[in-house]
């Protein structure tokens, strides 16, 4: 397999062009190709001609706007993945947004390191392996139908909200999962907390699953979020 | 617009003219239809009285003859407001009577007529008016009796008279009443202009005059009084919001400028700048959360929210937060329990969560039992119970209530209210984080939902409950509905 045939392909549909650049370049520092469309009409004409893993989409655009540029694709049969980004953040909205045909929603203003791990998410949702019955990070193995996670030669009891969040993240092992990815998946809840809550939840995990071993598998990205994998980079 | 203009234009004045020509129209016709029938009676009279006459006079006549006659007719004629006598020869020459002249050809027709006659004793040179009735007697003689119209005539112009003052004075009236009506209302309709125009120029402390009559416009007015009241306190809101905002973005986002400027300024190492740079994006992430709870509040509290109801269990609810919160309760010391039953409930499911979730925020940070206040002979298990957070769910009547209690110092009743306003933290807070914005959201999604946010006293500690009213009435209405439909089938 060649670097390019691996390479992330994303279009970027922003009219703000301060933002665009910006997201094009930080994009293309990670090694991604990004493309910039920058208003509606123009991003529609570019997605369904070209290959892109996933689409970035402003709601708010020019000639046409994001939702019905979103519909627009789906009822042409185009399935790429697309994030909308948003200045409207509300819980409604974002339903609004998802409803469209929209795979998921990120309020301005964003972390790029957000936004980068939500991008990483759903081009693996697409070209990633059917679902599996077991998730193994190292010697770490969750068994999704018997609900038994062992380590090594070690059987762990984790409760059963722990079992989902170790779903979760062996789920997208080797990716970044933000706290808001968390809070959202997992416990299925869309606003932010003012607190570190789900640290806590994690330093729990941490606990069960790499205490007294001598590899840690569960990481803390700084500035972004969690990764589980086996070894260092 | 004259001030006369004005009066007329005013809906009192114009239903007072309205009124006025139906009054008017009333009284005329009123005393029409008297003068009309009050002739018509005395006509009556009088022919009555002339027909009896004539009978009894051609009556002597046949018995007495011409002599007898006239006899009679002279013996008439003399007594005090006596009737019309006249008898003529078959050759028209007057034999007696008391009619001095007639109007030409009366007495060449038999029968009834209305004539100008005289006296013979009078002396003035008016003619009157007369109703009379000639007869022909036998051989001739024809013989004349009639009645003076004069009574009618006067009776008629007093009626006539009457109607001209009646209406005079019904107008007259009707307008004078018109114009003090229709000036008081506009009096008072002017004040309340006056005061209007000065709130609109931005006196908002401004109350219309409410008189002591309870009549429709002050009722009216203490209504407009009452919105103006809620106007004031929505502007005194929104004003203190604008104020505490400017405070409380201005301070983080100068502490962001400061940080900036003093890493810029001193030449560190990388590491410096990286460290500078972090707290900077934290500082701006608090920034970002506490504008994305502002603008949470503000539609919770314009209602726009409404849109994403559904049913839901309040125990679950409970459960869920409880199931979030109770590793970071334990791992600032306190233990979080939850007794949850279930509670079913219309609403918008995510704000409730978020709501109860700051309610737990503050209990976890503000609810730790007041050291000093324990007596030192105090076991742990005392102080262990003081550390509990209870999260609870249950139905009460048609409400449902999501409470969360603490152990902490609470809150004083005097603070409160105060409390759940936009960006407060109790001085006994201050030192902690936080936007100060979480009880506020948790009222404004109570309200949201028709319900409110209560502060008790948990003695010691705070009792925040979110109490939300059921659709009990909405169900109750849909119960009734499925029993009717078998007896309207039936």
């Amino acid at each position: 397999m060649t670097v390019a045939d691996t390479q992330m392909r994303l279009l970027i549909i922003e009219d703000d062009r301060e933002s665009a650049d910006y997201l094009v370049k930080a994009f293309r520092e990670v090694g991604y190709v990004a493309d910039l469309a920058s208003d509606g009409e123009e991003g529609l004409a570019l997605a369904e001609g070209g290959d892109y893993d996933v689409l970035v989409v402003d709601r708010m655009l020019p000639k046409r706007d994001g939702l019905s540029l979103i519909g627009a694709l789906r009822d042409k049969g185009n399935r790429t993945p697309v994030l909308i980004l948003s200045a409207l953040g509300q819980v409604d909205d974002r339903i609004k947004g998802l409803r469209s045909g929209g795979d998921d929603y990120l309020p301005k203003p964003y972390s790029f390191a957000e936004l980068l791990a939500r991008i990483e998410v759903l081009s693996r949702r697409r070209g990633g392996p059917a679902e599996e019955t077991t998730y193994r990070v190292g010697d770490l193995e969750l068994d999704r139908l018997s609900h038994r996670v062992t380590r090594g030669k070690d059987e762990l009891t984790l409760q059963p909200r722990e079992f989902r969040l170790l779903e979760y993240l062996m789920k997208h092992a080797g990716q970044v999962v933000t706290r808001t990815m968390l809070l959202e998946n997992v416990w299925d809840y869309h606003f932010d907390p003012q607190t570190n809550v789900i640290d806590v939840h994690i330093s729990r995990l941490r606990s069960k699953i790499d205490k007294g071993f001598e590899r840690p598998l569960l990481h803390t990205i700084r500035g972004a979020g969690y990764m589980i994998r086996d070894g260092i980079r | 617009m004259t001030a006369f203009g004005k009066l007329v234009r005013t809906t009192a004045f114009r239903l007072t003219l309205v009124y006025l020509f139906l009054f008017a129209l009333f009284a005329a016709s009123l005393l029409g239809y008297f003068a009309w029938n009050t002739r018509r009676l005395i006509t009556e009279q009088i022919t009555t009285t002339v027909n009896a006459e004539t009978g009894e006079i051609s009556d002597i006549f046949g018995r007495r003859g011409l002599r007898g006659l006239v006899l009679t007719i002279e013996n008439r004629a003399l007594r005090p407001g006596a009737n019309l006598y006249l008898v003529t020869t078959p050759a028209g020459q007057a034999i007696a009577g008391n009619v001095g002249s007639l109007a030409p050809g009366v007495m060449a027709t038999t029968g009834w007529s209305e004539t100008a006659y005289r006296r013979l004793d009078e002396q003035d040179t008016a003619d009157h008016h007369a109703l009379v009735r000639v007869t022909e007697l036998s051989s001739g003689f024809r013989l004349l009796i009639g009645r003076d119209l004069e009574e009618r005539r006067r009776l008629f112009g007093i009626v006539a008279k009457a109607a001209q003052w009646s209406v005079l004075i019904v107008v007259v009236l009707g307008l004078g009443g018109g114009v003090f009506v229709a000036r008081r209302v506009l009096r008072r309709i002017d004040a309340m202009t006056g005061t209007t125009r000065r709130i609109m120029a931005g006196d908002l402390s401004g109350r219309l005059p409410v008189g002591r009559s309870g009549d429709e416009l002050d009722r009216l007015a203490e209504n407009l009084n009452a919105m103006l009241e809620r106007i004031e306190a929505l502007m005194m809101g929104l004003k203190e919001v604008s104020d505490n905002i400017a405070h409380d973005l201005k301070t983080p986002l100068t502490r962001l400028r400061n940080r900036a400027e003093e890493a810029l300024a001193r030449s560190g190492t990388e590491a410096e700048y990286r460290s500078a740079l972090e707290r900077t994006i934290e500082e701006s992430d608090g920034l970002i959360r506490t504008f994305n709870a502002l603008l949470m509040i503000a539609r919770a509290e314009s209602g726009q929210a409404r849109g994403n109801m559904d049913d839901f269990d309040a125990a679950d609810v409970a459960q869920g937060i409880h199931e979030l919160y109770e590793p970071l309760a334990e791992d600032s010391g306190m233990t979080l329990h939850v007794k949850a039953r279930s509670a079913p409930l219309h609403g918008n499911r995510e704000l409730i969560s978020q709501a109860l979730a700051n309610l737990v925020e503050n209990a976890i940070k503000y609810g730790k039992p007041v050291s000093a206040a324990q007596p030192l002979s105090a076991g742990a298990t005392a102080d262990a119970n003081q550390r509990e957070i209870l999260i609870e769910a249950r139905r009460d009547g048609d409400q449902v209530l999501l409470s969360v209690t603490d152990h902490g110092p609470g809150i004083p009743v005097a603070d409160r209210k105060h409390a759940v306003e936009r960006f407060v933290r109790l001085e006994a807070s201050r030192t902690q984080a936080g936007s100060g914005l979480g009880l506020s959201l948790a009222s404004a999604v109570a309200t949201l939902h028709g319900g409110d946010l209560r502060l008790d006293d948990a003695r010691p500690g705070l009792i925040a409950t979110l109490a939300i009213p059921t659709p009990s009435g909405a169900r109750d209405g849909l119960a009734a509905q499925t029993h009717d439909v078998p007896q309207k089938a039936a």
